[in-house]
């Protein structure tokens, strides 16, 4: 038989019309697939709109010099801080955060100059209503940056030891404030690996449930086929959701592309695979869908927790660092951060798309190994 | 072995934990014969279906369909073998004319001989306008018909049925032996499995299946005889008895 009889004469053919009919049928997860992009988005969009910028805050400048001005400038300049005022002493100070007048204040104080002349570091208090978490992490960013920009500054002139300038904030609430140019392609990522991992892994245990799996393994449709089938119609949903995603992204948020499309495309081609991989490995683990979804979300939290989508991953233990290695996730972020914000070419990506390719490989392959055409 | 034998098997044995489901089966089914599987339930008849067409492991034992070792290779004979399972296993969203479709496809037609295919399977099995209708929503004599069409798509040798008439009216149950004939007719080897003497009756031969053991096998006739009971029902009920005999 020639490779093209062969192709013709493959099981994956009536596997694929099959599972796209019945794709197309079942309106409920094809709907749940599309809507879930958008509404996961509008969800982290709103926490990206409230976004507190401009927080209206009062000076208690007890140092009344060069610096301290230089500071309460810088800290205006970030754009997180509205200075609506100056106070003469604490209890003002605090008068007009408990009177809702001011949502922030900077206390600097009489020591700051000389202790900046004595190349000791100089400290400010920030305090802020701790009420609005939000308001408290907006002004906590904003004074990281102010501090961070006085203190290169000053460092600049003198050859102090030690950070010249720290800005205490308290209380402390949340620390780093993500952007919504952070928190779109993290989704994208995020939302391919919940839709790729849940929905595969059901969609075999679903056979074996109904008990159409046992009419269809009695027959020679041969076991790749019946994997391709599974997947195949899943990599165009993924695709369809990271678009919907991009484009909500682009013209609500206005986070454009930086870097190729067709590069960002290709290279999701193997996260997808290396996620729907993962799923067709647990529908070889278990027996049943709700099975399926436990071990599911077994699998997504570390992908959530550990690709470096919430928490930065430098920020991590060794060991949780070594385990995200592992996870498909978080090589995709460095693809998608990378082309999305930095326009960054396939030159700095091959590492993690090589890493991709081997997963989806390793699961693809793993899970035809598991899956075996009997019923025990 | 001899030529004319479409099923056999040596001392075929199924374990579950503690549960030995078949115990040492020794079976020979002849070609163009229709072969009755009965037993209470329990008594392991599904288990032997399913180890005959490959479903499952036999713990020890072999067997052959067509002459193919069902372990050494499972896909020469899922090429020869078709099997309808005790619960309906098509899919209830896909309409008949798909189903028939999906199967007839993934036993290898393709084009004109799978259009012709489907095309007789459509007059012998009588669909008609329930072509297009989802298989979910047919009767249960129809979902039965539309399984048999599906497990004959690729013209078996050996067809494997288990159950294939419960909860199928008696009209609905003649048309589908009359069925069952055809196919017999054609030479197709048929193994069943089934709850009603009736049916039991109209098989060539009978295997009585009793806690894993096959303790009965011949005609009608010689059943009745090897028991001394009058009808198969009776041979029934009496294997039942002993049965809670021995478990109490
Ligand atoms: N996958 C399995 N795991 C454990 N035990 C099983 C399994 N399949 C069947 N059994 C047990 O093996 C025994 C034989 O079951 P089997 O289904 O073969 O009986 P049967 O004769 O087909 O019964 P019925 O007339 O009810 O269909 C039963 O006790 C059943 O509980
Ligand atoms: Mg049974």
């Amino acid at each position: 038989m020639s490779l093209r009889q062969r192709l013709a004469a493959s099981t994956v053919w009536p596997m694929l019309w099959k599972e796209f009919i019945q794709m197309r049928r079942d309106r409920l997860t094809l709907g749940m697939m599309l809507g879930i992009p958008a509404i996961q988005l509008a969800m982290f969009g709103y926490a990206i709109q409230t976004e507190v910028r401009h927080l209206p805050t009062v000076v208690l400048d007890e140092s009344r010099s060069t610096e301290s001005l230089a500071l309460v400038d810088q800290l205006r300049n970030t754009g997180n801080f509205d200075i609506v005022g100056y106070v003469a002493d604490r209890k003002a100070l605090d008068r007009e955060i408990r009177g809702g007048r001011a949502m922030a204040g900077v206390v600097i104080p009489p020591t700051f100059l000389s202790d900046l002349r004595r190349g000791r570091t100089a400290e400010a208090q920030l305090i802020v209503d701790a009420a609005d978490p939000l308001a408290s992490s907006a002004a906590m960013s904003g004074a990281v940056q102010a501090g961070a920009a006085r203190s290169m500054a000053i460092l600049a002139r003198t050859t102090g030891r030690g950070p010249p300038l720290d800005i205490r904030v308290r209380p402390w609430y949340n620390p780093g404030l993500r952007s919504a140019v952070y928190i779109v392609p993290g989704i994208i990522g995020v939302l391919l690996s919940v839709t790729m991992i849940l929905i595969t892994s059901m969609s075999i245990v679903r056979e074996r449930e109904r008990g159409t799996l046992e009419q269809l393994i009695v027959t020679p449709i041969d076991k790749t086929s019946l994997m391709l089938g599974k997947i195949v119609p899943f990599v165009l949903v993924g695709y369809v959701q990271m678009t919907v995603v991009l484009l909500l992204g682009r013209f609500l948020f206005d986070v454009p592309v930086r870097g190729s499309l067709p590069l960002l495309y290709l290279l999701t081609f193997a996260f997808i695979v290396a996620s729907l991989g993962m799923g067709l490995f647990i529908s070889t683990l278990v027996r049943s869908q709700t099975q399926a979804m436990q071990l599911g979300f077994f699998f997504l939290m570390p992908n959530i927790l550990l690709s470096g989508f919430m928490f930065p991953r430098e920020a991590m233990p060794v060991v949780a660092q070594w385990l995200g290695l592992v996870l498909p996730l978080t090589h995709f972020l460095k693809v998608l951060r990378g082309i999305i914000l930095k326009d960054v070419g396939i030159v700095e990506l091959w590492n993690p798309t090589l890493v991709l390719v081997l997963l989806a490989t390793l699961f693809l392959v793993l899970s035809v190994r598991r899956f075996s055409k009997r019923i025990e | 072995m001899t030529d004319t034998e479409a099923i056999h098997s040596e001392g075929l044995r199924k374990v579950f934990g503690e549960l030995a489901a078949v115990e040492g089966l020794d079976l020979t089914v002849h070609r163009g014969e229709v072969f009755g599987l009965l037993g209470p339930n329990g008594s392991g008849k599904t288990t032997t279906i399913r180890m005959l067409t490959g479903l499952m492991a036999p713990t020890s034992g072999r067997a052959t369909i067509d002459g193919v070792d069902v372990t050494v290779a499972p896909e020469q004979v899922r090429r020869r073998i078709g099997y309808m399972s005790q619960r309906f296993g098509l899919y209830d969203d896909l309409t008949v004319e798909e189903n028939m479709r999906f199967y007839a496809s993934v036993y290898g037609l393709r084009g004109d001989a799978r259009a012709r295919r489907l095309e007789e399977l459509v007059t012998e099995l009588g669909f008609g306008q329930r072509l297009h209708q989802m298989a979910g929503t047919l009767s249960g004599g129809w979902k039965q018909r539309l399984a048999l069409a599906c497990a004959t798509a690729h013209r078996p040798r050996v067809l494997f049925l288990d159950e294939p008439t419960a909860g199928v009216d008696p009209a609905a149950r003649r048309q589908f032996w009359d069925l069952i004939y055809e196919f017999a007719a054609q030479g197709i080897t048929i193994l069943v499995t089934t709850h009603y003497m009736d049916e039991a009756e109209r098989c060539r031969r009978l295997a009585f299946l009793s806690r894993g053991h096959l303790i009965a096998v011949g005609t009608a006739d010689e059943v009745r005889a090897q028991f001394g009971q009058p009808t198969i029902e009776d041979v029934f009920i009496e294997l039942q008895r002993r049965d809670e005999g021995v478990s109490v």
